[in-house]
């Protein structure tokens, strides 16, 4: 088994808000290994997001943030380090991507300046060599003419080939762990394949542990080995990905999976019925109980994690009475 | 298939024009949609798929003439909407509404639920003795609990927000609905809610509709017909079966190729990757504007627009290949 | 709403301007019942006494009572204020919502109207109107309702875009609503905070600019116990009694600080995102 780049255990994010205490995080749980991608899905609100921002380390500073569990990077816990230690990782050890790639470049700076900057502050590299790092890292994410393109400005880029840029940025320092936040989402399906298809080439090349966030199931089953599905700030099902996508056992999940339409076929969409849950009153027990067609008595109280198979958990009280009854 | 059609839509054009860089003196122009023809029959609903830039809801909009177009008709019933005077029209409008993309800019903040359904009736002069039970059966319609009347959006999630939009555009009983893009503000397990409800409310009220959307397993699930645009054009229309069996033009078979599936283990086909950027269409390139990506290229496509053709049973295509 | 209250109420500085403007709305409303003196009823054995038991603030050169003077003043600041400022926010919001919502040639016209009046400075345009229109009270409000009415039209044009983007106007126009509904229903409601802001903001304003006028001698008649008029009497006693001066430009200050304070305060509960970025 490859080494465990990433390690969470029990994450809790809550946030303080005049209204009550936001879990936005609520338990959470997982392991990420080298080489390997890591897929965080859920809806809006899950806490994917959340997850994810608490374990680089942008969410916990304020005071209303109030952040416990552990998180082991390459076996350091994170929660014990100092704000400047934290920030020395970042960008070197671990990057993130974010939807929007304009929230990442400076508007002021070229492309390429803006990535030469990288190896200049973390590496102390000279100027030369760092322009030099910063045009193969443009040509490595397939932009065109990259010595010419790392002098344009970022508003001279496209929406796909900005996304480029910043994937190009975060692995000029050859991070071991790569957040990659809905990286996809805002672009056009086309060119969404080119930047899946680059990801997949780059995962190969750099041995990073990815952890991907998104919320389609699509590309969920294009580019991930491994599959959190999370509810209300729980996973309430890991598994790897073909597991998940031919095995599914939460009801959420299996629900999930039917809610989305299929290339080809125009049977009615089974869909789950209410809304999600509101984060300031989280239903009790299995947050997922009032939208639940199998739901009871027990539901009420919180539910076990069930391993069902090796690798494949479920937090579910149906898996805990099959098992029982077995 | 109906003979005749609820929609007809003739050489239809919008150009924007853009501010041209400082001083330079240009007149530049956003060929938004750059003509277009096709019908719409009653009942059906036409899906209208492509990427950002190709005027998918700039046509939704000429449509119901929220835009008023640079050239060409569209024909509702077979009255020329675009040489209606603003009164006339106005009457229309109660004929075919529209259902919004975002579920939080489509209400406004500061009206209740009952005052934003009450609109289009105050508007219609609909009695007013009247209106109180129909805003209990729109409501009840798109599946809102009727206590929910004197709640503000703000109070709704964006599914149940959708369903407020939803019972707004039917409060008329209109006979064509154009919804731009309705879940793609959604998440997963609600886009499937509401396209369910979209369904059974087309077969309830006899409506037709024009889906417009980029996500393409949405709009087959919906549509009957699907018409794919490229930068103003349409460039392959067709029944929805066949438009997956047999995608003629090269462009709709990228975009298929390129949806991602939620199975592990299916294979994309890697030469399907389309190279490049999509063009602007302030200088679309000559020809067939798709031609600089397009694996199947020839001489003749960068020097002579493609008509659009029926190759055969209704399935039309603009493209040389055929 | 009430996220709104909660931030307002968690401002301490703007709470207590808010408690101190009350105070002087208490005061206006009650002025007759609450001054000890007659305003203008001149105490001639009186004159300049220093503050003290008898005259809390003392009295003024013809032996009138300052603080009942204050106190009536109170009335005329509040009345300048409510007045001017209404005139500038009606009207500004007329011009600014016709500019941002018709476009085109309106808007055109309505702007470069609004710059050529940004282009004076405002108590200089003040005095203009008020040498055309002459000196008195109604004047007074009309000159700085004029003078401020810019401020407001340019405000109500920058929210009238915003809101105006809006998918929920598009459907008001697809629905068939004519335009006037459309701006009552769903411009206006939409477009108020920042407008009720900058009335806050403007009514210290107003204040301000009556006093100025006064203090000038453009403003309200002489025998008027405006701020503004007090202190211009009061300047040329200043080495006798200072008082004179004195308590109606601390009145005016705090009257105006307090204006300052609750405005900001408002900007902040109505608009978080604004603070967010400022943090």
């Amino acid at each position: 088994m490859a080494e465990v780049i990433l390690d969470v255990q029990n994450l809790k994010t809550h946030f303080r808000t005049h209204q009550g205490i936001v879990k936005a995080v609520d338990g959470v749980s997982f392991k990420v290994h080298r080489g390997e991608t890591y897929a965080l899905v859920g809806e809006s609100g899950s806490g994917k997001s959340v997850t994810c921002m608490t374990v680089m380390g942008l969410i916990g500073k304020k005071k209303d943030e109030v952040v416990t569990g552990d998180i082991y990077f390459k076996g350091t816990n994170l929660t014990r380090l100092s704000l400047e230690d934290r920030r020395r990782l970042r960008g070197k050890h671990m990057a993130i991507i974010f939807q929007d790639p304009m929230t990442s470049l400076n508007p002021v700076y070229t492309v390429g300046t803006q990535i030469a900057e990288m190896p200049i502050i973390h590496e102390g590299s000279d100027k030369k060599s760092a322009w030099q790092v910063a045009v193969e890292m443009l040509r490595k994410v397939g932009i065109p003419s990259p010595g010419d393109r790392a002098r344009d400005y970022p508003h001279q880029f496209s929406g796909g080939m900005r996304q480029r840029g910043v994937i190009g940025m975060s692995l000029s320092l050859d991070p071991d762990l790569l957040i990659a936040d809905e990286p996809t989402t805002a672009l056009d399906v086309t060119i969404q394949a080119q930047i899946l298809d680059l990801m997949k080439d780059l995962k190969d090349q750099t041995n990073a542990a990815i952890v991907m966030i998104t919320h389609d199931l699509g590309v969920v089953a294009q580019i991930a080995d491994h599959v959190g599905v999370m509810y209300a700030g729980t996973i309430v099902e890991t598994a790897d990905v073909r597991t998940l996508y031919k095995d599914p056992r939460h009801p959420y999940t299996r629900g999930l999976l039917n809610s989305i339409p299929k290339p080809g076929s125009k049977d009615r969409l089974e869909i789950i019925k209410g809304q999600p849950p509101d984060l300031h009153n989280v239903p009790k027990g299995c947050s997922f109980s009032p939208r639940c067609p199998y739901a009871h008595d027990r539901c009420q109280e919180a539910p076990p994690v069930v391993e069902v198979a090796p690798g494949h958990q479920v937090a579910c009280w149906l898996m805990k009475e099959d098992q029982d009854h077995a | 298939m109906p003979d005749k059609p609820l929609i007809e839509v003739r050489g239809l054009k919008k150009h924007f024009p853009v501010k041209a860089p400082f001083l330079s003196g240009e007149k530049l122009l956003v060929k938004a949609v750059d003509g277009l023809d096709f019908n719409i029959y009653p009942g059906e609903t036409l899906g209208l798929v492509g990427e950002s830039g190709c005027g998918k809801s700039t046509t939704g909009r000429l449509l119901l003439r929220l835009l008023e177009p640079t050239q060409g008709q569209v024909f509702f019933e077979g009255q020329d909407l675009t040489a209606l005077k603003q009164q006339t029209l106005k009457a229309m409008r109660r004929n075919f509404q529209m259902v919004f993309q975002d579920p939080y800019a489509c209400l406004n903040p500061r009206l209740k639920v009952k005052d934003i359904l009450n609109e289009p009736l105050a508007t219609h002069h609909i009695d007013p003795k009247s209106r109180k039970k129909m805003i209990l059966t729109l409501l009840e319609q798109v599946g809102i609990p009727k206590s929910y009347m004197d709640r503000y959006p703000h109070e709704f999630s964006g599914g149940q927000r959708q369903r407020i939009g939803i019972a707004r555009a039917l409060s008329l009983n209109p006979k064509f609905i154009v919804a731009d893009e309705p879940v793609a503000a959604l998440d997963v397990s609600i886009q499937a809610q509401i396209l369910n409800l979209m369904k059974d409310l087309q077969q309830e009220l006899n409506l037709t509709y024009l889906f417009i959307a980029h996500d393409l397993s949405v709009v087959q699930y919906i549509s009957d017909r699907i018409g794919v645009m490229y930068l103003g054009q349409l460039v392959e229309l067709t029944r929805t079966e066949k438009l997956f069996d047999n995608p003629s033009h090269p462009y709709t078979r990228v975009l298929l190729s390129a949806v991602p599936v939620p199975d592990p283990d299916h294979v994309y086909e890697a030469s399907t990757i389309v190279k490049g950027e999509i063009p602007s269409p302030i200088n679309p390139p000559s020809g067939c504007a798709f031609h600089p990506r397009c694996p199947h290229a020839m001489a003749v496509c960068s020097r002579e627009k493609p008509v659009i053709k029926d190759i055969g049973d209704g399935h039309k295509v603009a493209c040389h290949l055929y | 709403m009430g996220e709104t209250w909660y931030r307002f109420r968690k401002n301490k500085l703007a709470f207590t301007g808010f408690a101190i403007l009350m105070v002087f709305v208490f005061l206006a409303i009650f002025a007759p019942l609450i001054a000890p003196y007659d305003p203008f009823t001149m105490h001639v054995e009186d004159r300049l006494q220093t503050p003290g038991s008898n005259y809390l603030f003392g009295t003024d050169q013809f032996g009138r009572d300052i603080l009942s003077r204050i106190i009536h003043g109170a009335r005329i600041s509040f009345q300048v204020g409510i007045i001017s400022v209404g005139i500038s926010l009606v009207a500004g919001l007329a011009l600014g919502i016709a500019a941002g919502y018709y476009g085109k040639w309106v808007d055109m016209v309505i702007s470069r109207l609004i710059d050529i009046m940004f282009s004076f400075p405002d108590i200089f345009l003040a005095l203009v109107i008020m040498a055309i229109l002459g000196t008195s009270l109604t004047n007074v409000m009309i000159a700085i309702g004029i003078v401020y009415t810019p401020i407001f039209a340019r405000i109500a044009r920058g929210a009238t875009l915003t809101v105006k983007d809006n998918a929920y106007i598009e459907a008001a126009r697809s629905i068939g609503v004519g335009d006037f509904m459309t701006i009552l229903r769903h411009i206006l409601p939409n477009i108020m905070a920042p407008l009720i802001v900058q009335t806050t903001l403007s009514f210290g304003f107003a204040i301000r600019s009556e006093a100025a006028l006064s203090f000038l001698g453009l403003g309200v008649q002489p025998d008027v116990p405006s701020w503004g008029i007090m202190l211009n009497e009061g300047k040329e006693w200043l080495e006798l009694g200072w008082w004179i001066a004195f308590f109606p430009g601390l009145a005016a200050t705090l009257a105006i600080l307090s204006f300052n304070v609750l405005g900001d305060g408002l900007r902040d509960a109505l608009d978080p995102k604004l603070r967010n970025e400022s943090e």
